[in-house]
């Protein structure tokens, strides 16, 4: 298993940087080039859902992006420090999260997830009062074995 | 790649020729650039993304956006987009029913429905 793990400030900025190193690292894989605009925009929608998160919560932790290679399969996980709307559904403080964030952004965000189950077959969202991390996998294509 | 915007106009029609990337960091361009149109009373837009070379889904809110707005005049909003990548997003989301999606400027231009 080989990794590759790029961590940046939640600035909208970033997230084209991210892209063009989880393209590059998906092909340097083995990941199907035909699909490779898929992961680019599925990466790109996690990362730009995960500054808007950080943005909104005013956090000045980095987002994480962590691109995985594995022997027949390529993962990739963008988490964010921000307690999501599902964790902090099930804080019963009161004082969750604070009210910055637009109904615009959390459509937005929504939208970005939509998107992401819409292109990725294997993706899985999952959250906890740390934050929220979002994997998702592409089968590669073996190298052929030569004679 | 940035993101470039170009207007011009086609009798009631103005054309916004979009290219590069829209994306998190580029689509308030986008956004600013619709509002300014529909302020200034332009109420049928024809968004010409045969130069985009992707698309997210603050793009497509921001195209949503600017729906809800030139509606809100009865005015439209055409998209012109031939590219397979690009017009997938729109049918993940559904929204080709959203959007009057032409092969060109001119087959835009001409729709009135």
């Amino acid at each position: 298993m080989a990794i590759v793990e790029l961590r940046f400030s939640a600035l909208p900025e970033h997230v084209r940087t991210a892209r063009l190193v989880a393209a590059a690292v998906a092909r340097r894989a083995g990941v199907d080039e035909a699909v490779l605009d898929e992961v680019r925009l599925a990466v790109g929608e996690a990362c730009s859902r995960a500054v808007g998160l950080h943005m909104s919560h005013d956090l000045d932790t980095p987002v994480r992006v962590a691109l995985i290679e594995e022997e027949k399969k390529f993962s990739i996980e963008v988490g964010d420090a921000a307690p999501t709307a599902s964790a902090s559904a099930h804080n019963s403080s009161g004082s969750a999260a604070p009210a910055a964030k637009s109904d615009e952004d959390e459509a937005e965000g929504e939208m970005g997830l939509a998107v992401i189950s819409g292109l990725v077959d294997d993706v899985e969202v999952t959250a906890d009062d740390k934050g929220g991390l979002i994997r998702m996998s592409w089968p590669v294509i073996p190298e052929p074995v030569l004679p | 790649m940035d993101l470039s915007l170009s207007t011009r106009t086609v009798g009631d029609r103005t054309i916004v020729e979009v290219g590069g990337e829209i994306d998190v960091y580029t689509a308030p361009k986008l956004r600013e650039q619709l509002v300014e149109l529909v302020n200034d009373g332009s109420y049928h837009l024809v968004v010409d993304m045969e130069g985009v070379d992707f698309l997210d889904s603050t793009g497509l809110g921001v195209l949503v956006g600017g729906l809800k707005r030139v509606r809100a005049h009865e005015g439209s909003l055409r998209l012109v987009c031939n590219q397979e990548r690009i017009l997938k997003i729109f049918r993940i989301t559904g929204l080709t029913k959203v959007f009057p999606i032409h092969s060109s400027v001119d087959e835009a231009v001409a729709a009135t429905d």
